[in-house]
């Protein structure tokens, strides 16, 4: 019985939900890495689901998953192989089937195993466990949909509403699984289902059924236990990278005191960004759902000309089609972010799949010499602090700024301490003041950065015209001059140049005096630092330096990446940021670890190939 | 106390000190003209006015106005003009355009702006024609047009802008022609007065390579024949003699004269630009061959626009949700605390 049954304690869990994408799994995975957040652990998540909103029912190309990374030390990625698995149908069993160890516990719905979904699922036997080799997992068969329906039998909810309910009974099983007491989950569901009350009952009755059947009937099994881990004190919440992005840009609204305006078109995966600050109306954000990609950035660059931090937000198709009107804020030297959440591409690619491949896009893809600020987020929750660096850099620059996230990091979610704006610098926009007059001209500079001033419609005597046609650096009229265009050409560069100056150096983690230096950016930063770690504690010595400012780089960049006898860029694309770094430093030529498999890189890959390199 | 007397401004003050850059004889000239003697009356000051436009030559008119001013790219401008208002609904943003800027490569953000009402006054000069790309035929070149890319002859019908106004439906369309100044100043002060999306079509000429397009209808010998001025309220009688006037025939119009056929002034329509429902202004918006083509204002009705929305529903969440900074609202999440 329960009270006899081994307690077994881990330092750290991975589990992964599947199912239909119609199963709510990617409800049931974020609740359950809230509970254990809530616990005391860190979180790491990863929700990993198809482009199709309902594929057909148990096939394996409707199967939605989400992966937790659950620890009593620091984690940093949503873990490589699962020690758990939720499967719903047999689709799901076969999908994940190299996603999880040999020995993990799979939990499945025995009556979801029946011959048809078995058929859809492409099982030629009876026997999916013995088709897939899966003989050392550990099996717990539950008939989930028979005690749903019984669970709920009476209540006044129709089949495919009480069918609806089936995760809340996976949910409760894994409360039992992993001695979570289930009155946090139990508190979750009732903020959650507020409105609605009779889902809310049966949710919870479900709940409480699942976590019942699991103490009752399979009491002799071994049940887990995450300790606590140590994290600094202070109020915490759940973020996904998507909302950190949102809440980074009106941090950024709040400290520089101007309004916060969002231009942009529903793409996946960035389309959180703009729900979340559509929503935020009561702290005076305006959103502007445009017609069209292109509508998106020209709308914000209208609201920078009159005096907004200004924002669009989109994925690669959509900065593809922005790529014009981000040359006019180049070259009318206006403040703009955009953020691009990257997915798989080309073209429409692998919308829902995550990649880094749109560097080069973001860097170079504009008509013209066209520079701008490049920044990368490499957390989920730092996608917060990039966002409002974006931000104060474009503002106190007079320049787009790009940040650049991915679906890894705009979907995944770890635990983040609420931070106190204190903490977080003013942003002071280079605003003209009355005494420049009368000698004012637009493209008048602030010589220590090469800033131009700005002037907002409404300031008395400052009216003036700005434009996408080349201007006189002085005059700011329309110039065609061949050495007036060569100068403002390089004063554009010098502007974006001179940006090293006031953003921090990049600083070496891992073993320092090691002659292996891998190097990263953006998203793949918890995977690299994970594998960097591991290999250190094992005895290796590697270092490892992360980028998350592109353009410009980090001023100690040439001299930090020459001082290492092997260079191994990592980054989930065909090599952008490696070929970046040579045409940047001379003279180095990095080995390149590259996937483009529209996953993240797993730990282990990354350990398997920096001992290939140590031991070449 | 001291009163301020509100400043009048004279064209003048709406002047720019660059020099003005189109070929002799363009009707932009005079529209710049009407512009700046509209603004005058208007009374908004210059640095609270804002002047977006596209490319092409109509779209370098900013450069020629003392305002804030921004000359984009290609088909853009309805869409910058559109964030400026929102951002700052206090401004008076003026969008300047031409039928290939707007129609073509702008239309969709054309079509949009006009369905959102949103608060711009779009001056769309048309001349059937691409001049800064040398003659080239445009959306609003007439069925067979012969021009650079279309030597044979064009093989497409074109748009035409006030159809387009009210199928995006539109709450204000007007139409002038640049040799009328006194029409051209005068719906321009009734579109910037007009609280949403304003539409005036200019009817101008491109002497290099359109030269003579709206001969027809701008002549003097026929000008008050073949068009008519609508004002609101007032009876639709035009022609030299002041004689003319339309009046409805089964589901069409049809022009009449005053004293023949037992035709009097009472049996003349008389416009109403406020009328909600635009069928009537899509029939006077398509008048032309045996009708005249319709100036003045031909729509004018009153509806919420888009900017003063997006204000008032800020205001109404604010007045519901007392949180005003994002620390707050974050602790409002759902939290834990670690000790």
């Amino acid at each position: 019985m329960s009270d006899t049954a081994k307690i077994t304690t881990l330092d750290q869990v991975v589990i992964r939900f599947s199912g239909d994408s119609g199963d709510g799994m990617q409800l049931t995975g974020s609740l359950f890495s809230n509970l254990s957040a809530i616990y005391g652990n860190e979180i790491s998540t990863f929700p990993d689901y198809p482009a199709e909103i309902r594929a057909p029912q148990g096939t394996l190309s409707g199967v939605s998953g989400y992966q937790v990374h659950v620890g009593s030390k620091k984690i940093h990625t949503p873990g490589d192989l699962a020690d758990v698995l939720i499967a719903m149908n047999p689709a799901a069993l076969k999908v994940n089937r190299n996603a999880i160890k040999p020995n993990a516990i799979v939990i499945a719905d025995e009556d979801s195993f029946d011959q048809n979904n078995l058929n859809k699922a492409g099982f030629v036997t009876d026997n999916p466990f013995e088709e897939l080799k899966l003989n050392g997992v550990q099996l717990i068969m539950a008939p989930i949909t028979s005690m749903v329906k019984a669970s709920l039998v009476d209540s006044d909810m129709d089949t495919k509403n009480i069918l609806r309910s089936k995760n809340m009974f996976a949910l409760g099983l894994l409360c039992w699984l992993f001695n979570t007491p289930i009155d946090r989950a139990m508190h979750l569901l009732e903020n959650k289902f507020k409105k609605k009350p009779v889902i809310l009952k049966a949710n919870l009755k479900v709940l409480t059924d699942g976590y019942n059947y699991g103490n009752n009937t399979h009491g002799s099994v071994s049940t887990y236990h995450v300790n606590p881990t140590d994290m600094p004190k202070g109020t915490y919440t759940d973020v996904k990278g998507n909302q950190a992005t949102a809440w980074g840009l009106i941090a950024a609204a709040e400290k520089s005191g101007l309004p916060l305006f969002l231009g942009s078109y529903p793409i996946t995966p960035a389309t959180e960004i703009l729900q979340e600050l559509a929503a935020r109306k009561e702290l005076g954000v305006k959103t502007f759902q445009a017609e069209d990609e292109i509508a998106g950035v020209c709308t914000a660059i209208g609201a920078s000309f009159a005096g907004s931090l200004a924002a669009t937000s989109t994925s690669g198709p959509g900065l593809a089609l922005k790529s014009e009107a981000i040359g006019l804020a180049v070259m009318a030297e206006l403040p703009l972010v955009i953020v691009d959440v990257q997915r798989g591409g080309p073209s429409t690619g692998l919308p829902t799949k995550t990649e880094q491949a749109d560097l080069l896009q973001a860097l170079y893809g504009r008509n013209g010499e066209s520079p701008c600020v490049v920044v990368a987020a490499s957390t989920p929750a730092n996608c917060f602090d990039y966002a409002f660096i974006a931000s104060k850099l474009a503002l106190e620059h007079m320049t787009p700024a790009i940040l650049l996230t991915d679906g890894f990091l705009a979907n995944g979610s770890s635990a983040w301490r609420i931070p106190s704006l204190d903490n977080y610098p003013i942003i002071k926009p280079p605003f003209v003041h009355a005494n420049m007059q009368p000698t004012w001209k637009p493209y008048m500079r602030n010589p220590e950065n090469g800033v131009r001033y700005w002037a907002i419609p409404g300031t008395e005597g400052f009216a003036h015209r700005v434009g996408g046609l080349e201007k006189d650096n002085k005059t700011s009229a329309i110039s065609t001059n061949p050495a007036n265009h060569h100068l403002m050409v390089k004063l554009r560069q010098e502007k974006i140049d001179a940006i090293a100056n006031v953003i921090p150096l990049l600083e070496v983690q891992g073993n320092k005096e090691a002659d292996l230096l891998v190097v990263g950016w953006g998203g793949t930063f918890g995977h690299l630092y994970t594998a960097v770690e591991e290999l250190n504690n094992t005895g290796e010595k590697v270092a490892f330096v992360h980028f998350n400012y592109i353009s410009p780089l980090p001023a100690n960049t040439i001299g930090l990446l020459k001082k290492y006898k092997k260079i191994v860029v990592c980054e989930l694309n065909n090599g952008q940021f490696a070929g970046y770094l040579r045409s940047k430093v001379a003279g180095i030529d990095p080995i390149q670890y590259n996937k483009i498999e529209g996953q993240p890189f797993t730990v282990s890959e990354l350990t398997d190939f920096f001992k290939t390199i140590l031991y070449k | 106390m001291i009163t301020m007397e509100p400043i009048q401004y004279k064209p003048q003050d709406f002047k720019s000190d660059q020099e003005v850059r189109w070929c002799p004889g363009c009707g932009d000239y005079a529209m710049l003209n009407s512009l700046q003697k509209a603004m005058a009356e208007i009374g908004v000051a210059p640095e609270k006015t804002v002047v977006v436009s596209g490319i092409g030559c109509s779209s370098r008119l900013p450069y020629y106005v003392n305002s804030y001013g921004m000359h984009t790219i290609h088909g853009r401008a309805s869409a910058i003009a559109s964030g400026i208002k929102v951002a700052n609904p206090e401004l008076t943003v003026w969008q300047i355009t031409g039928d290939g800027d707007c129609l073509a490569i702008g239309g969709n953000h054309f079509i949009h702006a006009v369905r959102r009402n949103i608060d711009l006054n779009i001056l769309l000069f048309n001349n059937e024609i691409y001049g800064l790309t040398k003659g080239q035929y445009s959306p609003t070149s007439r069925l067979g047009f012969v021009s650079k890319s279309s030597p044979y002859g064009t093989v497409e019908e074109p748009f035409r802008p006030a159809q387009l106004t009210f199928g995006a439906r539109g709450t204000f369309f007007a139409r002038t022609i640049d040799v009328d100044l006194k029409t051209s100043q005068d719906v321009l002060i009734q579109a910037a007065r007009h609280k949403g999306c304003s539409v005036v079509e200019a009817l101008v000429n491109c002497v290099i390579f359109n030269e003579g397009t709206h001969k027809s209808i701008t002549e003097k010998e026929f000008r008050a024949d073949k068009t008519i001025v609508l004002k609101h309220g007032e009876p639709m009688i035009f022609g030299k003699n002041n004689d003319k006037g339309l009046i409805i025939d089964g589901f069409n119009l049809r022009s009449v004269t005053i004293g023949e056929n037992g035709i009097t002034e009472k049996d003349i329509m008389v416009h109403d630009a406020k009328c909600s429902d635009p069928t009537l202004h899509f029939k006077l918006g398509n008048m032309k061959d045996d009708l005249p083509v319709a100036l003045g204002v031909i729509r004018n009705i009153d509806e919420t626009s888009y900017d003063q929305a997006v204000a008032d529903q800020i205001t109404d969440v604010q007045a519901k949700r007392p949180i005003r900074k994002l620390e707050e609202f974050l602790h409002t999440l759902e939290t834990w605390e670690i000790q």
